[in-house]
């Protein structure tokens, strides 16, 4: 059970670091550019050379939230002084806010289809993942490979048979239809992650607990599912990523009602010029769901597997 | 506590024989060890008892009910595991507490901090108690396992070699505190081992399992004094018993193929000459290495012997047993 770590040399160390920090800075650059972008006003987001400092704005945040119509010098006039910030913001451009934009709503959709399609997976993927782990499943290597072989090819290669299928079925445009659609697609990829999780997991653990007096479903609540937490969490984390990215089907299936932020923020561009910053601004708040969920999963993901208390 | 009966209990795990018509009777209070090497089917023995495995066939009764079908929670079971298997994500407290805890006892909470206590001191491991389980040493890892057992109050315990990473002076100690505890609480106790110290020590009864039948049944002196065969009679005694061929003695009767010496077996001074070949002073006793006619013989002899390799002792067997060519003891 005991092992042992060996310092390495204090060049290798460096090596290690400095690799660590351009592999950081490479990967988080195009994610401060974007952040920046969401700041600056239009003229500056498509300037050349491009500009590192720049006047903020909040231009494009306001754009992003407000639907705003094009007035001429004299209906400005009528309108009398803008009442607030943001008013403001959008009469310097020479237009009126005539409303909220949709933005708000589609990012609501966001949330409830990739958490409400996380929960989903986690439940149905955990409870899959056990039993093919734990019980004798008749035909159970086929299983796991028909499983599997739902992600062989690109869930899109599907997307014409789904759109008759859900048109039949009225859930086209609709939450539970998304959420359905992205637990599918992502089960897969839970079961097997999981499966591989709950497999580390010594079966004594669930044998002592069963001679400890508890039945199978409260060994595996009390005794498996701590110690699988840390694959729950990276496999949620794995399974929000795609349902949160995912455009195609959210292209495909929703329009009105239950259309996602990502099929939404490129139409932002085609109101009123190339508004890079409202775009911006966008892809920023819509970044701002899976890093919090990262973050707070983050004590789990670094714990690692837990070496148990069974001898090998 | 309660008698446990065993009934042509039969188990194969694909085409190897785990258990193969294993029958007998484990009286109430009483504390049975079962010996044999890897693979002769004891900790088979135990998970049937336990319920974690099921015969293929045969019955299992605990005080006279059937437990077919039962889970082990329902048979009211306490095992230690061989692995130790404590929960890693609890305290060492949490752990002993755990079956207190479950649905079926759901024991108050002052009545599990005294037992808690009780069996932690007992153990040695009051003072780790609130330590996570994984950041023990094997040692007390064990022990915990052991703890977690016998904070209850079931019908048997089973164990499965529960002192085999313990040093030597722990295991000495546990093996008399176990012991007492048994015989104060009059438990029955199912338990195995390869340690036939534990075996002699501790058993009220032994039974001998070989490939997965048991062999014999009976008192640890019934089986060191009275051996059904050669196997049987390998499991107890220290040195082992010399096993020859039957004609290297004078008066081997019918049928004997080989002959079987234990150590107090084999009288010196008197009869055939053997030469000396190795001297091991023990300090209590001193073992001898004996060659007797181009055979390995090793006995005990006394602790202040002035033998010296070279040496030659005569020896002559003193009721010794016979078997025949199968192993099986005729005389």
């Amino acid at each position: 059970m005991s092992f042992s770590i060996t310092e390495p040399k204090k060049g290798t160390k460096w090596f290690a670091g400095v690799l660590v920090v351009g592999y950081a800075l490479i990967t988080i650059a195009p994610l401060l550019w974007i952040i920046a972008t969401g700041f600056k006003s239009p003229t500056d987001s498509i300037s050349y050379p491009p500009k590192v400092i720049f006047d903020p704005s909040l231009e494009g945040y306001v754009n992003l939230f407000t639907d705003r119509t094009r007035a001429t010098d004299d209906m400005l006039e009528a309108k009398g002084e803008p009442q607030t910030w943001y008013e403001q913001i959008a009469r310097d451009q020479g237009t009126i806010i005539s409303g909220p934009s949709r933005y708000g709503e589609r990012f609501l959709n966001s949330i409830i289809i990739g958490f409400g399609s996380t929960a989903l997976c986690m439940v149905l993927g955990t409870a899959a993942a056990y039993a093919f782990s734990r019980f004798r499943v008749p035909l159970k290597d086929d299983l796991l490979f028909f499983i599997l072989s739902t992600r062989m090819m690109p869930p899109i290669a599907v997307a014409i048979p789904i759109f008759l299928m859900f048109r039949n079925l009225g859930l086209n445009d609709t939450h539970l239809g998304m959420i359905l659609l992205y637990t599918a697609v992502n089960l897969s990829l839970s079961v097997w992650l999981l499966k591989g999780f709950i497999d580390e997991i010594p079966v004594e653990y669930e044998e002592a607990a069963l001679i400890d007096g508890y039945t199978r479903f409260q060994a595996f609540y009390k005794v498996v599912l701590p110690q699988a937490a840390t694959g729950i969490a990276s496999t949620a984390i794995f399974c929000l990523i795609f349902a949160w990215n995912e455009y195609a089907f959210a292209v495909l299936l929703t329009s009105g009602t239950a259309q996602t932020a990502p099929p939404f923020i490129p139409t932002i561009i085609g109101v009123g010029g190339k508004d890079w910053p409202a775009v911006a601004a966008g892809a920023t708040i819509f970044l701002v769901p899976v890093m919090v969920f990262t973050i707070l999963l983050r004590k789990h993901l670094l714990r690692g597997i837990t070496f148990g208390a069974v001898r090998k | 506590m309660a008698e446990v009966t065993l009934a042509g209990i039969a188990k194969n795990f694909g085409s190897d024989v785990a258990l193969d018509d294993v029958t007998m009777t484990i009286p109430d209070g009483s504390f049975v060890v079962l010996l044999g090497p890897t693979g002769a089917g004891k900790t088979t023995t135990l998970r049937m008892v336990s319920g974690l495995d099921k015969p293929d066939r045969g019955q299992i009764c605990i005080d006279g009910r059937d437990m077919a079908g039962l889970t082990p929670a329902q048979r009211n079971v306490a095992m230690v595991f061989q692995q130790y298997s404590l929960y890693p994500h609890i305290t060492v407290r949490q752990n002993l507490e755990f079956p207190l805890k479950s649905p079926i006892l759901k024991t108050p909470k002052d009545v599990i901090d005294q037992k808690v206590g009780e069996i932690a001191e007992i153990l040695q491991i009051s003072h780790k108690l609130d330590n996570k389980a994984t950041e023990l040493s094997g040692g007390e890892m064990q022990r915990v396992s052991i703890g977690r057992a016998l904070v209850r109050r079931p019908s048997v315990y089973l164990m499965d070699e529960p002192l085999s990473s313990l040093d030597a002076k722990l295991r000495a100690d546990l093996r008399v505190e176990l012991k007492s505890i048994q015989a104060d609480s009059g438990a029955t106790l199912l338990y195995v081992t390869h340690d036939q110290i534990e075996a002699m020590t501790m058993a009220t009864h032994v039974g001998v399992l070989d490939k997965g039948r048991l062999v014999q049944f009976g008192s640890p002196r019934e089986i060191y004094e009275d051996p059904v065969s050669i196997y049987a009679a390998s499991r107890l005694g220290l040195p082992r018993i010399n096993v020859l061929p039957a004609d290297v003695f004078v008066g081997a009767p019918e049928g004997a193929n080989q002959i079987g010496l234990r150590p107090e077996q084999i009288m010196q001074g008197e009869g055939e000459d053997s030469f000396v070949q190795r001297v091991e002073h023990l300090g209590d006793q001193t073992r001898l290495h004996l060659n007797f006619k181009s055979h390995d013989i090793i006995t005990v002899t006394d602790a202040h012997t002035e033998l010296r390799t070279g040496d030659i002792v005569k020896i002559r067997p003193n009721k010794p047993f016979y078997f025949g060519a199968d192993g099986a003891r005729v005389a």
